[in-house]
């Protein structure tokens, strides 16, 4: 038994090591060029950054993060410190288990229907719209089973001091899962950085510098995934480059978020 | 050291006052407790005499815990838990109170059975609980700080760390920022829920010795499993069975000569 499951740890990490490592060697290169960081994306046969992809990225992806959270750890709350075990919290409950699990690309697909095709446009918000409702199913659970951590004894000392419901959770229980919801959140922000699919339909693409929300936006995922797709070899070594990038800062996200929640005494 | 920690024999001197010729900090009449359907406290009716300390003993799942919760509403959080019947303080009945709930706690202080410190700083966990009902400036933020940890024999031991976690101080030192943080509100009436459980014998005297200091400013109502606890620092004592109250009377002669068959046999170790 040990035997097996340490070859199957063997496969599973054999693959890891080989994807980072075609990532590192193929984009590798590219990262350290400082006009990837600098110059936009250019026409094919040109040279040039992917600055206004990253930026779009960072954008869409911070916006979403400002819309989502606070949806998400008020919902948590709720199922939390108030629904507990009541039909209205069970119900939210599974329904945010089947967002949690929903395919990206039918987020993207709603977020068309509902707002792009009204609004006659792509658009850096529709994106973030979309990365916003990832967002809220994973800060929802999270939230929930952080505060559901936080011993009930902590809660009656604090109100037996006479502190009301609201100054308990925002100065008490909030306080004592801060560095697990705190890690809810920066997986939440890993998870969107790659998702292209939502994008695709909503901030679509933009070959400019733009900080307009407005109007189409760069972005990495579709970035790599247009220039991945052409058969320009300049365009292949960006979308490399950005792929390692954003691999990168995921592992970076995930790395930060291991580390706060070891550190939670 | 000059004085035994336990102590074994009887208080010598005049018989003490019965509970119900002292004046009553909290009137307890005709209380039923529910968890769900299942009944916890059938019927009870005694008085907390004000300024003594009162305990209440009796095996697991008497219902001595869920006694002292109705004082200060605590089984109010969980919403299939109520109480019928009377807890008087000042003429108010506790049961009853519905805006004013918060007040209502904040003059009945508790302590539970494990250590509670806030995940905050030492002098943060004592000025949470004055904040809530008192604006003071710094200075007189840390004169009722020191006050309460000096009261609580906390402050020699902490004055050099208040900025430190209130976690990293030992089990006995924690439980004793609890009762700090209690008084530091002061409270007219301290519950203490099992305080010295979770404690080792050096931890427990200290608290013991403080319990019986705090009752010249306080009522104190106080749970034990722990039968020589309740001798020990107890005025008033009740026995409590399967949800019943019954015997209750002074310490002394619930422990020299209980009227009711079941109380002998629980304090001499026949049973429970």
């Amino acid at each position: 038994m040990l035997l097996i499951s340490c070859l199957a740890v063997a496969v599973a990490l054999f693959w890891l090591a080989w994807i980072l490592g075609t990532l590192l060697y193929e984009g590798g290169a590219a990262l350290l060029r400082a006009q990837l960081y600098l110059q936009t994306t250019p026409p094919p046969g040109d040279d040039g950054g992917l600055a206004n992809a990253i930026a779009g990225s960072l954008l869409i992806v911070g916006v979403a993060t400002l819309l989502g959270t606070p949806v998400g750890i008020l919902a948590g709350t709720y199922l939390a410190e108030y629904g507990k075990r009541s039909s209205l919290a069970s119900a939210t409950r599974f329904l945010n288990d089947v967002l949690l699990s929903a395919p990206s690309i039918v987020i993207g697909l709603f977020v068309y229907t509902v707002y792009v095709a009204r609004a006659k446009h792509f658009s850096g918000w529709a994106g973030a719209i979309a990365l916003s409702l990832i967002v809220v199913p994973v800060v929802v659970r999270t939230t929930d089973d952080m505060l559901k951590l936080v011993p009930n004894s902590l809660r009656e000392a604090a109100v037996a001091l006479g502190c009301p419901t609201w100054k308990m959770i925002v100065m008490i229980t909030y306080r004592a899962a801060r560095t697990g919801i705190l890690t809810g959140v920066l997986l939440a922000v890993a998870r969107i950085s790659g998702e292209t699919a939502p994008l695709l339909f909503t901030a679509l693409n933009n070959q400019f510098w733009s900080l307009d929300l407005n109007r189409p936006m760069s972005n990495l995922p579709t970035v790599i995934f247009q220039f991945a797709m052409s058969p320009y070899a300049d365009w292949h070594r960006l979308a490399w480059g950005g792929a390692a990038l954003i691999t990168l800062a995921v592992l970076g996200l995930n790395i930060l978020a291991r580390l706060l929640f070891a550190r939670k005494d | 050291m000059n004085r035994p920690l336990i102590r074994t024999a009887v208080r010598a001197g005049e018989p003490a006052p019965a509970a119900d010729e002292l004046p009553a900090k909290l009137r307890v009449r005709n209380l039923n407790f529910y968890y769900g359907a299942y009944q916890a406290l059938h019927d009870i009716t005694l008085d907390i005499p004000e300024n003594r300390v009162t305990a209440f003993i009796g095996p697991s799942g008497c219902g001595k815990s869920t006694l002292l919760r109705t004082f200060n509403r605590m089984y109010s959080l969980y919403p299939d838990q109520r109480a019928e019947g009377e807890v008087a303080m000042d003429d108010v009945n506790i049961i009853e109170v519905a805006r004013d709930l918060p007040l209502i706690r904040a003059k009945i202080g508790m302590v539970f059975q494990k250590p509670t410190p806030f995940p905050m700083s030492i002098y943060d966990n004592i000025a949470f609980g004055v904040r809530l009902f008192e604006r003071l400036s710094k200075r007189q933020m840390d004169e009722r700080v020191e006050w309460a940890l000096t009261r609580a024999a906390l402050w020699t031991e902490v004055r050099a760390k208040l900025n430190q976690s209130g976690n990293s101080l030992s089990g006995g030192q924690q439980q004793r920022l609890c009762i700090a943080r209690c008084i530091a509100i002061k409270p007219e009436v301290l519950l203490l829920d099992e305080p010295c459980s979770a404690l080792d014998p050096i931890s427990t005297a200290r608290i013991e010795e403080l319990i019986s200091e705090l009752k010249n400013d306080y009522t104190v109502v106080l749970v034990t499993h722990n039968m020589q606890q309740a001798a020990r620092v107890s005025d008033y004592t009740a026995y409590m069975y399967l949800g019943q109250l019954i015997e209750y009377g002074d310490t002394d002669s619930i422990f020299i000569k209980p009227q009711a068959k079941q109380t002998e046999d629980y304090i001499t170790g026949r049973f429970g």
